[in-house]
């Protein structure tokens, strides 16, 4: 893992010292807060409902075991003794207080973490695959060049007041785990014909009001060009990009407008005239990056152990059915853990669990933890003679649960429950969806189904590209959640479509219920998906079960 | 015929926690909305906001939100306005845990 240099340190303890100084002209009254909200979006401070929220950054989601026993402490310490996981792959306290979060940042900087540029107008987060560096279908470790990028991106003077917020997300494997696609810039590396890695650079997806499916902007493009090529696309929506309109202003809007041919000339205009200036010190750190994320020290032993424990407990062989992924290395295994207890709020874990976590990582998962945008844990590297001690341990915390990929490993967003922007709830709809999927016992038969909520247009909550999107508004001073099908966030991205009239928050959970069962008698066999099925039959069956009242009006 | 005013409250977020607090007619800030002034005619309502938004090292984001007459003191009307007065629905954090 990526370690700090002296120069990342000094810089992270000056912004936390020139904040330090902010707040506290804030709070003797010579800053007011417009002047002071930009300061604090600078440093991931948000103002929301019920009190501040602090969002902290983990640079492509990964973190080590001292990192999150910080977070732990942090919680203890300014805020209720939990955090919560984001779609983004950052952690969010939702109670700090003001005059507390100067030493909050400084307790991440202890650790080699900070807040900077999780909020404005400005390259946010650069997200991963979340298993970057141990999937087996992986062509190269995304997260030097994801590291990289967040170095050149933090700071940069030319891209501090962009007309909008800019998210890149890259990853290293065949199989799109990063939502690529929803991204100002995807990148998803590829080969060429010769077999050199480079990747394919995706611009102008994006969800929120107006969902876009980004577009290849260039086919193959050599890694060695990564940095220069990036920084023409930013430099081209930094001049193009509408500053009139806040609702028009993200880069899926410009290469809308515009057209993918006019950016793509710019571009490489662009990119042409700076791509001199580069004269090989990226490269050099790009070398000193990847040695930081050389692969561990894997270990071979036998995994006979692990095979009789699957036979001698069954519950353990559903959660190694459910939450392992393939490793590239023999023996090994990514185990996702679930931050998705069935009626618990996604992404949400304690303090105490954020410990056992850390432990567990470094007990048996070669000292890494990666945060998922699905909102969940991952311990990428764990031998499978370790997995039943890993289980145990899980189980202990309340952290064992075996649903991913299931039913009830939905997303959602804070919603209404904190987010000031948010137009209805999100998290108790699907603590509600889980727990009856719980009841019900059938969302192992039920098989892959991604439910994603969002509690606003804003979509943080990714409802566009679930196999079941969820949108609560505000209808008329009641909350109401319209529901989308079809969606897509992998490779093969698509947008859901809209079913029809929104639900009440009392009528929602019935309605999925409905949906899901009904598709059980739709499906051809045990092996055809959610989504599958969907795409198969279309809109209309799913209509018909949604809107069975309709559906009989319209036949009389 | 003036258009009509439905009443308010002024609301804001306290500085320090950024919890939701409410103006009352005696010109402090309370953690209780039935405490807050109800405001019923436009003029003053305008008045007292740009008053209240003065106040930057007490509060921040003050605004008029709808309200109405309850037995003990002014209600919301809106859910978003009922949430401020209580806290989240995942856990009893917030206010509602503050006033128990």
């Amino acid at each position: 893992m990526y370690t700090y240099t002296d120069f990342d340190e000094a810089f992270v303890r000056s912004r936390v010292a020139q904040f330090r100084g902010q707040v506290e002209r804030r709070i003797d009254g010579s800053l007011t807060e417009d002047e002071f909200k930009p300061l604090r979006l600078m440093n991931g401070l948000y103002l929301q409902l019920h009190a501040y929220m602090l969002r902290v950054a983990v640079p492509y989601g990964t973190l080590n075991p001292a990192q999150m026993r910080q977070l732990a402490y942090i919680a203890d310490r300014w805020d209720k003794g939990y955090g919560h996981f984001t779609t983004r792959q950052n952690i969010q306290y939702n109670w700090p207080k003001l005059q507390d979060v100067p030493d909050m940042l400084e307790a991440l900087a202890d650790v080699g973490m900070h807040a900077i540029q999780t909020s404005g107008n400005t390259i946010r987060n650069v997200t991963a695959d979340h298993f970057a560096g141990a999937a087996a279908d992986e062509i190269e470790d995304p997260r030097p060049v994801a590291e990289l990028l967040r170095q050149w991106s933090t700071d940069h003077p030319e891209f501090q007041f962009l007309p909008r917020k800019f998210k890149i997300a890259v990853t290293g494997a065949e199989h799109d785990r990063a939502v690529t696609k929803a991204h100002d810039i995807g990148l998803r590396m590829v080969r060429n014909d010769a077999g050199e890695p480079g990747f394919e650079v995706i611009v102008g997806g994006g969800l929120g009001r107006t969902p876009m499916v980004g577009k290849v902007l260039r086919a193959f493009l050599p890694k060695a060009d990564l940095l220069p090529y990036c920084e023409a696309i930013v430099s081209v929506y930094n001049l193009l990009g509408r500053r009139d309109n806040k609702y028009k202003a993200r880069i899926k809007i410009t290469v809308h407008e515009n057209g993918l041919e006019k950016i793509q000339e710019l571009v490489e205009e662009r990119f042409a005239a700076i791509r001199a200036g580069f004269t090989g010190h990226d490269q050099a750190l790009l070398a000193e990056i990847e040695a930081a994320f050389a692969p561990p020290a894997f270990v071979t032993k036998s995994t006979d152990g692990y095979e009789a424990a699957r036979l001698a407990n069954p519950a353990f062989r559903s959660w190694t059915d459910t939450n392992l992924a393939d490793h590239k290395a023999d023996g090994y295994a990514i185990v996702s853990i679930s931050i998705k207890k069935h009626g618990s709020t996604p992404g949400d874990a304690t303090s105490d669990q954020m410990r056992v976590m850390a432990d567990l990582a470094e007990e048996y998962g070669h000292g890494e933890l990666r945060i998922s945008h699905e909102q969940n844990v991952i311990l990428p590297h764990v031998h499978k003679a370790d997995l039943a001690k890993v289980y145990a341990a899980l189980r202990e915390a309340d952290l064992a649960t075996a649903n991913i990929g299931l039913a009830s490993d939905i997303i959602a967003c804070p919603g209404m429950d904190y987010c000031a922007l948010a137009t209805a709830r999100s998290i108790p709809i699907a603590q509600e969806i889980a727990t009856r999927f719980d009841e019900l016992k059938i969302e192992h038969e039920i098989g892959q189904l991604k439910i994603k909520i969002s509690g606003c247009i804003n979509a943080c909550g990714h409802h566009h590209v679930g196999h079941i999107g969820i949108l609560g508004l505000d209808r008329a001073g009641i909350e109401n959640y319209q529901i989308t099908l079809g969606g897509d966030g992998t490779e093969t991205t698509t947008i859901g479509e809209r079913a029809g009239p929104g639900f009440s928050a009392e009528e929602i959970v019935p309605a999925i219920e409905r949906l899901v069962t009904g598709y059980l008698g739709l499906r051809t066999d045990a092996g055809e998906t959610f989504l599958q099925t969907y795409r198969r039959l279309g809109m209309e069956p799913f209509k018909a079960i949604l809107y069975p009242a309709e559906d009989k009006a319209n036949a009389a | 015929m003036p258009r009509s005013f439905s009443p308010k409250v002024i609301t804001a977020n306290a500085l320090l926690e950024g919890d939701a607090v409410w103006l009352t007619e005696a010109n402090t800030w309370t953690r209780d909305i039935s405490e807050a002034e109800l405001l019923t005619d436009e003029a003053h309502a305008d008045l007292r906001l740009l008053e209240a938004q003065s106040r930057v090292d007490e509060i921040a984001g003050a605004y008029l939100a709808d309200a109405k007459a309850g037995e003990a003191g002014p209600e919301p009307t809106h859910f978003r306005e009922a949430f401020r007065t209580r806290g989240p629905s995942n856990y009893a954090h917030g206010k509602q845990a503050e006033l128990s």
